[in-house]
């Protein structure tokens, strides 16, 4: 698809900084078009005191957005707001920022830490909206900061952020599918959260994803198929859609039995004979292989509690339940979608759209489900004709023996409707009908007929084209009609009932011996002017004509024959020369010739006239495939049923003993009113209120909800099967469990989400038993309570405890909590002061350099820079950058300076003293001073001669940003705990062979960075420390080689985008 | 799911657009507007249109056409009935002052369709309950198919949490329904009762079809003499409406809309009562009736001029009914009551009845 002009504009918005663009919407620019004067009012705006005046200006900036308008230049002006107090304001820089950051990715990365912040923030709804935008910036670099937020959040204790955290998944992955794998674990560990909130972005996170991991789908059916009707509309439609394709590959059909018998039936009608006769065959065959058919408990659980969403208010949601019991329910039962699929009828006309799509569908395979409804079908005149055209469709499949008098009236009212096109339609279906149902043939013939005298070209036509196709049924009664016909060639315009007529009468000339070569004699008077199918027609005539009657119509034939010979279409052409060489017996010509009459006049079967509808079933209904009747993009096939049915048991879950706790304490869970509308009863408006049993499995189960959760009448049902189901797993999980149960007891009242989010962590780490580190993290697990002061700190604590890998050596936790405001800054300071020169000299060997302005570029002059790794003097906060600068040139270069730095906000240049002259082949080198403000964006400046300026820039790697720092190892730990969680990149990697000795290692990442070594006493473990040159914030690098040849890197900092880089930086370096 | 939505106008200009995920060229419009240009009519549009790397789905509200740009397998109802919802919510928000500066709270609330902390002075609790009745009648009188669909409109200004129930008299009527997602299903199932935790203000708590077993009463009917001649370039029109079975109320509102077919120029006709008017460009005629008095049956009567030199229409015009009727459901549906649980204060109470034309049809 080509971009339109505006769409090239917005592109490169940011260099054609402020160009106005209303060429493409004239309509809109009247009250923008000074836009581009007025952005400079809304810099101001934007950087003043009152938040008034921002948001004035936001809401203006947005409005230009929402009318596609280019603001991207302000995206400098509008990024600093993103930390503004006012939650207003900064819903607008939010709305912005999504819809620039892709195109300004190095500025949006500024933003990146207040979001970072906001995901800490107590209030759940400032992490959920600090994750939502976080996710919608599509910049690449922030991958690994995405997904450790999104990890985080599926742990949150909030189900509302652990349900952003699953809309999350979807964005990244799109963002970047190499991350796939993560993303299912964290998939995973979400489709076993037992609120409701979560279940349906869950589960459409893993339709985007994952949708073939059909296996980690059974531990969470059973609990799936319960929380089903408490889940809101849009999720149900999300879940019940996955579940019939769940259902159709672990389930039997149900109608393998009665198949048979009714299908054969139905088939009759359209299907041809020896279709029918083999798929009875087959279906015989198959029918005796097969056991006495018992339809899985799992299965009814889902048609039993999908079917009281038949009732929901939501087309969506009543379409995907009519969906599933089509292709699920026992043919008995499917009965009950049809009342539910006429209620939408009386919808807004699109919904009718796709629902009669649909039910035109259906109605072909189960015809007898709409019969009762056949009225809702009828079309009123205010209808829009396309759903006139589907409604005329459902009523056509509908039509059988017993309604086809009232149908026919019904069309009888249509045929005098001023809309012709519907006119058309409904020829073509009485057409159906006549074909269809035998006994009304002739009935619907005369009635066409009829139609032939209507004023109507089209009507006239349409009629023509419907009657050739049943008179092909039966052409021998009706010679008549053939004849009537005949004389229409003198008015019928239209070329396709012309074509029709000529085929007619020239199959059936045999019928019109006398009209029919004077027919043809008209024909070939008006042959030079006749559309191209007419043509093709009146040749055929004149061939069959030729061959039945040549006396009186050889001339005519070679006439038309010699028309056709030089028409100016050569399928025409073609189509003259293939038959004269046919028909006209020559030397040449051939055996074919004696065949001629055979090819011509051979007994041609009747046309099947059928619904486009038929068989459209093989996508799954209710999908934008079957509504376009082609795969579309990303479409999900809708499996077959299998022949045996895979084990049951996987859907078994184990039922922690302390489930079956008594009653009282049944109650007092029941009287804690959940924080959500959850599984619990109280808020609950349907099934689960009266179900108690279901909430209390899912207050606590440790893994999943298991056939305990199905609602009260049919838990004596699954009892049993529970009971079988739990194997020698049950004893970890239980072990599990009671630790979970201890835990929980001193909490008290705490609202029902901190709880199931424990407990998730709780599943998590019984689970991962057979990692290696899970001993470790056992026994953290105990340590903390002691040191819990308060039930909020512990949880928020907890989560970070078991979200990350633990940091190397762990600290005693007691120790974190102990740190103090006053030691942090100690600790700062103290670096602070070891940051003497002396310790600051590069420790590699070779100094990179880099091109600033190429030999060619600057006309002879060449200058190279690199980053000297030394302070740069007089102001710390600085990146020394060394430059070299050779004249090449014969003449001498004079006055060299920079000139007007073009530096981003914030970013500050010191520039070198200016060279006075410089002599040709002569070399000088010079330091300026950078503040890059630690961040990768380049700094813009003019290099000077005494003649010419060049622009040139200076990017940074980030490597160059820091300063070494040094410090003790237990210095090291201590900042490296304090670093953890958000702050903690850690990535794994293969060390390559001439990378594995300590001085390899060491000298790759301080050539990648420029960071000093900290000692270490574990000798497979190497630690670097810096910080940042303009803020000072520590940077801490870890490489731990494990056995083999892997490693694992970790990076603490709080910049989160230096980390990111950096170990992405250092993993390079490494590699090479 | 969406991945872009744009909003065109009557005119045909994409007057606003939003992006969820990258920036989508608003040239795929494009292929909305060809789309438009050869379905001639804006509700003939379809709403699904497949484009080379996109697909467009979209609903025509309120003269704009709101189109979502899709780029892989999602169920169209889903879309389509969001594009609707977010409609609704338009409709909601630009047709009230207050427009909410704060954060979203709905969703945290125990009750996802309930904020905490209601408050008010005066609580109340309102029931409209209207029906519709779509009826097709033919030529001679006769219904050809009728039936009644119903709703019960709330506006609930209760503080705090409570708990309502209501029950029906006749709760047998109901046929087929549809629930807010507040009401409590498995109440319904096996008491018939209406038990649910309402939402703050204005909400559509239940859609109900009145089961086809029962007749439908018909309030009124309409005479129509309406006649093209062939000979002459004039036709003769003439309607009457009366009242059927009204059950002693008063029907008004009434309004009479008929599409003349193309080939009539011009009509001149005289009212009994009301005003009308006939669209000579768009062929509409239009008739407000106001009330039926039985003592004085409203008519429309006089001429049609035809297109001269052509032969007379084919079709006779369809003619549209609408009427209202306060005070009753046509279905007899009674409300017995409705009682609160779970606050302590006595709200004030109140249920209103409604019938109306739904799509009601008279063929001529």
């Amino acid at each position: 698809m080509a971009a339109s002009p505006a769409y090239g504009e917005e592109k490169g918005g940011s260099s054609s900084l402020g160009e106005p663009e209303y060429g493409h919407d004239p309509a809109s620019g009247g009250i923008f078009s000074s836009d581009y004067k007025r952005h400079d009012d809304l810099k101001e705006m934007l950087d003043s005191n009152k938040d008034s005046l921002k948001l004035e200006a936001m809401k203006r900036i947005v409005a230009m957005i929402a009318r596609g308008k280019n603001a991207s230049d302000l995206f400098p002006a509008v990024v600093k707001n993103v930390a503004c107090k006012n939650i207003e304001v900064k819903k607008l820089v939010y709305v912005y920022l999504v819809r620039y950051a892709e195109e300004q990715q190095d500025l949006a990365l500024l933003s990146i830490s207040t979001f970072q912040r906001g995901l800490k923030d107590p209030n759940q709804l400032i992490r959920a909206s600090a994750l939502r935008v976080l996710s919608s910036i599509r910049v690449p670099i922030i991958v690994p900061i995405m997904m450790l937020a999104i990890k985080e959040a599926a742990s949150d204790m909030s189900p509302y952020v652990r349900k952003t955290a699953a809309h999350a998944i979807p964005k990244l992955y799109s963002l970047d599918s190499d991350q796939k794998d993560q993303l299912i674990e964290v998939i995973e560990k979400l489709l076993a959260d037992k609120t409701t909130l979560v279940a349906g972005s869950v589960v459409m996170a893993f339709e985007e994803v994952c949708p073939e991991r059909i296996d980690l789908i059974h531990k969470n059916y059973r609990k799936l198929c319960n929380l089903l009707i408490d889940v809101e509309e849009w999720g149900q439609v999300v879940i019940i859609n996955m579940l019939t394709r769940y259902a159709r590959t672990q389930f039997l059909s149900p109608n393998q039995n009665e198949s048979l018998l009714e299908e054969s039936a139905e088939k009759a009608f359209y299907g041809s004979e020896e279709e029918d006769a083999k798929d009875a065959k087959a279906e015989v065959a198959s029918l005796a292989k097969r056991k006495p058919y018992v339809m899985d408990p799992d299965h009814r659980l889902l048609l039993r509690n999908t079917k009281p969403l038949l009732q929901s208010r939501n087309a969506a949601v009543v379409m995907a339940v009519a969906q599933l019991y089509f292709h699920l329910a026992p043919k008995a039962e499917v009965g009950v979608i049809a009342k539910a699929l006429v209620r939408l009828l009386r919808s807004h006309s699109e919904v009718q759209y796709v629902v009669l799509q649909n039910v035109a569908t259906m109605s072909i395979k189960r015809r007898g489900m709409f019969e009762p409804y056949l009225k809702s079908f009828y079309i009123r005149s205010t209808d829009p004709t396309q759903i006139k055209i589907l409604k005329l469709e459902v009523l056509t499949n509908l039509a059988n023996e017993t309604n086809i008098s009232t149908i026919l009236r019904e069309f009888q009212t249509y045929i005098r409707s001023m809309d012709k096109d519907f006119v058309a339609a409904t020829i073509q279906a009485i057409g159906r009908c006549a074909t269809n149902i035998g006994k009304v043939r002739d009935t619907c013939l005369n009635g066409l007929v009829q139609l032939l005298s209507n004023r109507d070209e089209l009507v006239v036509a349409e009629s023509v084209v419907v009657i050739k196709k049943l008179l092909q049924m039966q052409p021998a009664q009706h010679s008549e009609i053939i004849k009537h016909m005949a004389k229409l060639t003198d008015n019928i315009q239209v070329p396709m009932a012309r074509a029709s007529i000529l085929w007619l009468i020239g199959e059936y000339c045999e019928h019109v011996p006398k009209i029919a070569p004077d027919v043809l004699r008209k024909m070939a008077k008006s042959f030079t002017n006749e559309e191209d199918i007419v043509k093709l027609q009146v040749i055929n005539l004149a061939a069959k004509l030729y061959l039945t009657n040549s006396k009186q119509s050889k001339l005519l034939t070679q006439y038309v024959l010699n028309l056709a010979k030089y028409d100016q279409n050569y399928d025409i052409r073609d189509r003259a020369r293939f038959i004269r060489q046919l028909i006209v017996p020559t030397e040449k010509s051939g055996a074919l010739n004696k065949y001629a009459k055979k090819l011509f006049l051979a007994q041609k079967p009747a046309p099947i006239l059928e619904s486009s509808f038929k068989d459209r079933d093989h996508f799954q209904l209710g999908s934008l495939s079957h509504l376009l009747n082609t795969k579309a993009v990303g479409y999900q096939e809708l499996p077959d049923w299998p022949d045996e049915a895979p084990d049951p048991s996987v859907r078994n879950v184990e039922v922690p003993e302390w489930t079956k706790c008594t009653s009282r304490e049944k109650r007092k869970e029941k009287v804690e009113k959940p924080f959500y509308s959850d599984s619990e009863g109280e808020s609950g408006p349907t099934e689960s209120a009266d179900s108690e049993p279901e909430s209390v499995s899912e207050e606590s189960g440790s893994s999943s909800s298991s056939g305990s959760s199905s609602s009260s009448s049919d838990e004596e049902e699954e009892e049993e099967e529970e009971e079988e189901g739990s194997g020698d797993e049950e004893e970890e999980e239980e072990e599990g469990a009671k630790k979970a149960k201890k835990k929980k007891a001193p909490q008290g009242r705490k609202g029902h989400a901190e709880t199931s989010s424990e407990e998730a962590s709780a599943s998590e780490s019984s689970s991962s038993g057979s990692n290696s580190g899970s001993e470790a993290e056992a026994k953290r697990r105990k340590a903390p309570p002691s040191s819990r002061t308060g039930p909020k700190e512990i949880s928020l604590l907890d989560l970070d405890d078991c979200d990350h890998p633990p940091p190397p050596q762990p600290v005693p936790s007691s120790s974190i909590v102990s740190t103090s405001l006053v030691t942090d800054l100690e600790g700062l300071t103290l670096t602070d002061t070891s940051l003497a020169p002396a310790l600051l000299s590069p420790t590699f060997g070779a100094v990179r350099t880099y091109e600033l302005l190429h030999r060619m570029a600057g006309e002879g002059l060449s200058v190279e820079y690199c980053f000297s790794r030394r302070p740069f003097p007089g102001d710390p906060h600085m990146v020394a950058v060394q430059i070299q600068i050779s004249n090449n040139t014969d003449a001498e270069v004079k006055s060299l300076r920079v000139s007007e730095p073009k530096p981003l906000s914030g970013m500050r240049i010191q520039e070198f003293p200016e060279i006075e002259r410089l002599a040709p082949g002569d070399t000088a080198s010079v330091v300026m001073g950078i503040d890059f403000c630690d961040s990768t964006q380049a700094a813009n400046f003019q290099l000077c001669t005494h003649t010419r300026h060049f622009y040139v820039s200076i990017q940074p790697p980030v490597g160059e940003l820091m300063a070494p720092v040094f410090m003790s190892e237990n210095e090291f730990k201590k900042e490296q705990g304090k670093l953890t969680g958000m702050s903690e990149i850690t990535e794994k990697l293969t060390l390559p062979e001439k990378c594995r000795s300590d001085h390899a290692i060491v000298q790759q990442v301080t050539s990648a960075a420029n960071v000093g070594r900290v000692p270490c006493g574990a000798d497979n473990e190497y630690r670097f420390a810096a910080k940042t040159v303009t803020s000072g914030s520590l940077v801490l690098i870890t490489l731990e080689r494990r056995e083999g040849t892997t490693a694992q890197l970790t990076v603490n900092s709080e910049k989160m985008v230096i980390g990111t880089m950096l170990v992405k930086d250092i993993v390079q370096a490494l590699a090479q | 799911m969406i991945h872009s939505l744009f909003l065109i106008n009557a005119s045909g200009d994409i007057f606003l657009e939003k992006h969820w995920k990258s920036v989508v060229s608003r040239s795929v419009c494009d292929y909305f507007f060809e789309a438009q240009e050869r379905a001639s009519e804006a509700e003939n549009v379809p709403p699904v249109i497949p484009t080379p790397h996109h697909y467009l789905l979209s609903v025509y509200r309120h003269k704009i056409f709101f189109v979502a740009v899709i780029q892989s397998e999602v169920p169209p109802l889903f879309v389509i009935e969001f594009l609707h919802r977010v409609v609704d919510t338009f409709q909601d928000y630009f047709g009230s002052t207050n427009v909410g500066d704060q954060l979203p709270t709905g969703q945290l609330s125990v009750v996802p369709w309930r904020r905490t902390g209601v408050k008010y002075t005066n609580n109340e609790a309102y029931f409209d309950v209207i029906e519709e009745i779509d009826a097709i009648i033919d030529k001679s009188g006769s219904t050809i198919t009728a039936e009644i669909q119903g709703v019960i409109d709330a506006c609930v200004k209760l503080t705090g949490m409570p708990d309502l129930t209501l029950s029906f008299m006749n709760p047998r009527l109901l046929d087929d329904v549809s629930f807010h997602p507040c009401v409590r299903f498995k109440r319904w199932e096996s008491e018939r009762i209406l038990s649910f935790i309402p939402p703050d203000g204005n909400f559509r708590l239940l859609s109900y079809h009145v089961s086809a077993q029962n007749l439908v009463a018909i309030p009124v009917y309409i005479k129509h003499n309406i006649s093209f001649r062939d000979s002459s370039s004039l036709g003769r029109f003439e309607i009457t409406v009366g009242p059927k079975q009204t059950m002693g109320k008063t029907v008004e509102g009434v309004m009479v809309t008929s599409q003349m077919p193309k080939g009539v120029l011009n009509m001149t006709l005289t009212p009994s009562q009301g005003t009308h008017i006939f669209d000579p460009v768009t062929k509409l005629l239009s008739w407000d009736v106001g009330k039926i008095n039985p003592q004085k049956l409203p008519s429309l009567k006089g001429s049609v001029s035809l297109q001269a030199g052509t032969s007379k229409p084919d079709e006779n015009p369809t003619i549209n009914l609408q009427f209202k009727i306060q005070q009753l459901a046509i279905s007899g549906l009674k409300v017995n009551r409705l009682d609160m649980y779970g606050e302590k204060y006595k709200p004030f109470k109140g249920i209103k009845y409604m019938t109306k034309a739904g799509k009601f049809q008279v063929r001529t």
